[in-house]
């Protein structure tokens, strides 16, 4: 048996921001619900299971939330699961949830990924120190930077490459009444003008730190047939390596190759350049979105920089990239995936408003996590998958 | 519904872990053991799903080393839940349902020992309200057990006998690190823990790591003439509200269990790490009075967090394999007073 036809009816964010003081952990996760749920038409007694992610407990200093969170979520007396796979957790938690559709054990399946990052500290909670393991302890910029160098170094790309996907996706944001950073003046010159963090990451390369939930409405096909505009899924894909080893290539990981190459062939598509008309890709360094342009297979290896420098993956080009801002404009860690496959939902629907790309047929959401090791992405679309 | 069962179980469990400072390089020779099991290697395993807590380990990321110890290239199709590992093979068992993968290794690992387990759970707690105050597992769970003994469903006596029954089967599981010289009447005259509970009423600390191998259709028919085919299984989850709740029911127990046929169950490994929470779930399970349950001992004599309720499931589907039972339930909970429930229904078939 293959997997039973899914589609995603309803789609939901918060506003994020450095820190909501307006709502709690629950509040936060209701706003994204109830606009998920209201986008499908439906109220939580029509949703059988919940399917909650998030990642590390440590950045809320809650262990297991989904357990307090329960009635908040409308999950007791339903079934409720917890995802965890790092910073793709919110696309892993999609997949989950799309699965028990998919599978046949559910008809209608509510998903919900949040950070609050403002409780804690996210940069202490990832910097405990681990017996026999590496201390990295320069946060996520000072791990990926010597990534984005050898990538540099690799492809020959121009140094500015970075700040030019960096002031396109703080542009797009402009478009996205949910983003949190909203900076009307950012541009290349301004970009390459902020300070260096971790070279050659500048301060506008890099992604903020925000408050923020996002949720989705995944549903069977009578239900989605019902529906006036669904995303279905064309396909689904999670793949992992390990941390650490001598063959490990970190810029171009061989997880995140085999995923792209399973995923096209799930959703039928063999040039994915031309076949996928609008991408969300988790870029929250500004350089991985040449960097993954090239993994996920749009452009050659050493020439994913070309697209990006042409303007081909700007809102006007033939491969719009991040329409919504971004991870770079919001960064939510444990919904950031889900507001990657969120988009690419809402683009598929046509729903995307002001930063809707035209007559999108098919559309990829696509989220990485750890040191660049987990990786879980889908395909949507306008139309039901013939195959 | 696919055929899907579980082919490969392996488990260790211990009151400490010395000589190293997590648990992962334990799951290697767990690991080695299925492959020995099933004659696979880790290129015959479709999906890894895995179960275990970043609060228990004190750090974030937890899982991701654990990762390493499935081997290195290729990737593999990999997921986790922060949750206990039985929640990581429902997870494993959709993926095989949607007929991406024939094959799934669920593992689970957590080191209680590391920390004040009891005072690292109450983090589970609403952190607005009732973390600041702390209140620990163990005096939840014993707030549990005098609702129910006010209320006349069980009294101490009937709490003793469930430890005693466990402690004397615990005697032929070389896993459980509790066991034997037990009677009810040594037991009720033991001290009070946290009234009413004795030491006895409660699980006992533990280390431990255990794997499941789970296999669809003529897979599973390849490792086994008699796998444990899984033929029901389901999970709910109730509100925590410790001050709404009726403590002495579990309604995400019994409707787990309306969705799955537990007639003819013959033996029942049930998660209770506290002795009247046996009795809160052979009520809301209905189980018959010949059901066998817990005949490895269960929680009480053994209860590594996080893998717990995967062993129970391990557990049960070992009497399928060796033809002690044809057909068996594995439970799981998770949360403080049994608020969410997993009931797994296995079956030996001619």
């Amino acid at each position: 048996m293959g997997k039973l036809p899914a589609a995603v009816v309803g789609v939901g964010q918060t506003h994020h921001r450095a820190k909501r003081l307006d709502v709690s952990m629950a509040g936060l996760c209701r706003e994204a619900m109830d606009r998920a749920l209201l986008d499908a038409g439906m109220g939580l007694d029509d949703i059988d299971a919940i399917v909650v992610g998030k990642a590390p407990d440590l950045f809320e200093g809650v262990m297991m939330p989904e357990l307090f969170l329960a009635e908040a979520l409308g999950a007791a007396g339903k079934p409720l699961l917890r995802v965890h796979t790092a910073g793709s957790v919110g696309g892993s938690t999609a997949i989950v949830a799309a699965s028990l559709v998919q599978a046949g054990v559910h008809r209608r399946v509510l998903t919900v990924s949040f950070e609050k990052q403002s409780e804690s500290n996210a940069m202490w909670a990832l910097s405990v120190p681990v017996p026999f393991n590496m201390p990295v302890h320069a946060g996520a910029g000072g791990y990926f930077a010597p990534h984005v160098r050898s990538y540099i170094r690799r492809s020959g790309a121009p140094t500015h490459i970075g700040a030019v996907v960096a002031a396109k996706d703080r542009q797009n944001a402009l478009k996205n009444p949910y983003a949190h950073l909203r900076n009307p003046d950012t541009t290349v010159e301004s970009v390459l003008a902020s300070q260096m963090l971790w070279d050659p990451i500048r301060y506008d390369e890099t992604c903020p730190s925000s408050d923020g939930a996002c949720a989705l409405v995944i549903v069977d096909e009578d239900t989605a047939q019902a529906s006036p505009n669904p995303a279905w899924i064309h396909g689904t894909v999670m793949r992992s390596e390990a941390t650490s080893s001598a063959e490990r290539d970190q810029v171009n990981p061989q997880a995140s190759r085999d995923a792209a190459a399973h995923l096209w062939k799930q959703a039928g598509i063999t040039d994915p350049f031309t076949e996928i008309d609008a991408a969300e890709i988790y870029v929250p360094f500004s350089w991985f979105e040449p960097m993954w342009l090239e993994s996920l297979g749009f452009a050659e290896v050493g020439s994913g920089w070309k697209l990006t420098e042409a303007g081909e993956t700007a809102m006007t080009g033939s491969l719009p990239v991040n329409c919504s801002g971004g991870v770079l404009s919001s960064n939510p860690i444990g919904a950031s995936g889900m507001l990657r496959f969120g988009e690419a939902a809402l683009q598929a629907r046509g729903a995307a408003g002001e930063h809707q790309v035209d007559g999108v047929r098919r559309a990829l959401g696509h989220a990485y996590g750890g040191g660049s090791q987990f990786f879980s992405m889908w395909v949507v679309g306008s139309e039901k998958p013939t195959s | 519904m696919r055929d899907v069962a579980v082919v490969g179980f392996a488990q260790r469990q211990m009151k400490e872990f010395d000589g190293s400072p997590n648990c992962v390089e334990l799951l290697v020779p767990l690991f080695a053991e299925c492959y020995a099991q099933t004659g696979w290697t880790r290129r015959d395993i479709g999906f890894w799903c895995s179960g275990s807590s970043d609060y228990l380990a004190g750090r974030s990321f937890s899982f991701v080393s654990a990762v390493d110890a499935i081997g290195v290239m290729p990737p593999v199709n990999e997921s986790h839940v922060e949750m206990d590992a039985a929640w990581a093979l429902y997870e494993a068992w959709l993926k095989i349902q949607t007929g991406e993968v024939d094959t799934a290794l669920v593992y689970g690992f957590g080191k209680s020992s590391a920390g004040l387990l009891r005072r690292t759970l109450a983090l589970q707690l609403d952190p607005y309200t009732m973390t600041p105050l702390w209140p620990d597992t163990v005096s939840l769970a014993g707030l549990q057990a005098r609702a129910g003994i006010d209320a006349g469903l069980w009294d101490e006596r009937a709490m003793a006998e469930v430890a005693h029954r466990s402690l004397t089967d615990a005697e032929k599981n070389e896993h459980a690190i509790r066991s034997g010289g037990s009677s009810v009447e040594d037991l009720l005259a033991r001290p009070l823990y946290a009234d009413p509970l004795r030491k006895h009423d409660c699980a006992p600390v533990t280390d431990g790591a255990a794997a499941i191998v789970l296999a669809a259709d003529d897979r599973a028919r390849e490792v086994s003439d008699r796998p444990a085919w899984i033929s029901g299984i389901a999970t709910y989850v109730d509100a925590l509200s410790m001050g709404t709740r009726d403590l002495t029911r579990a309604p995400s127990a019994a409707s787990s269990a309306a969705r799955c046929d537990l007639g003819g169950v013959e033996v029942a490994e049930l998660h209770a790490p506290f002795s009247h929470q046996e009795l809160v779930l052979r009520r809301e399970l209905a189980l018959a009075d010949d059901v066998a349950i817990n005949p490895s001992g269960g929680s009480l004599t053994g209860n590594p967090m996080f893998t717990g309720g995967l062993i129970r499931i391990g557990e049960a589907a070992r009497r399928v394999w060796d033809g002690s039972a044809d057909k068996v339930l594995g439970h799981a909970t998770s949360g403080p007073a049994l608020q969410q429930n997993l009931v797994c229904v296995m079956e030996g078939r001619a």
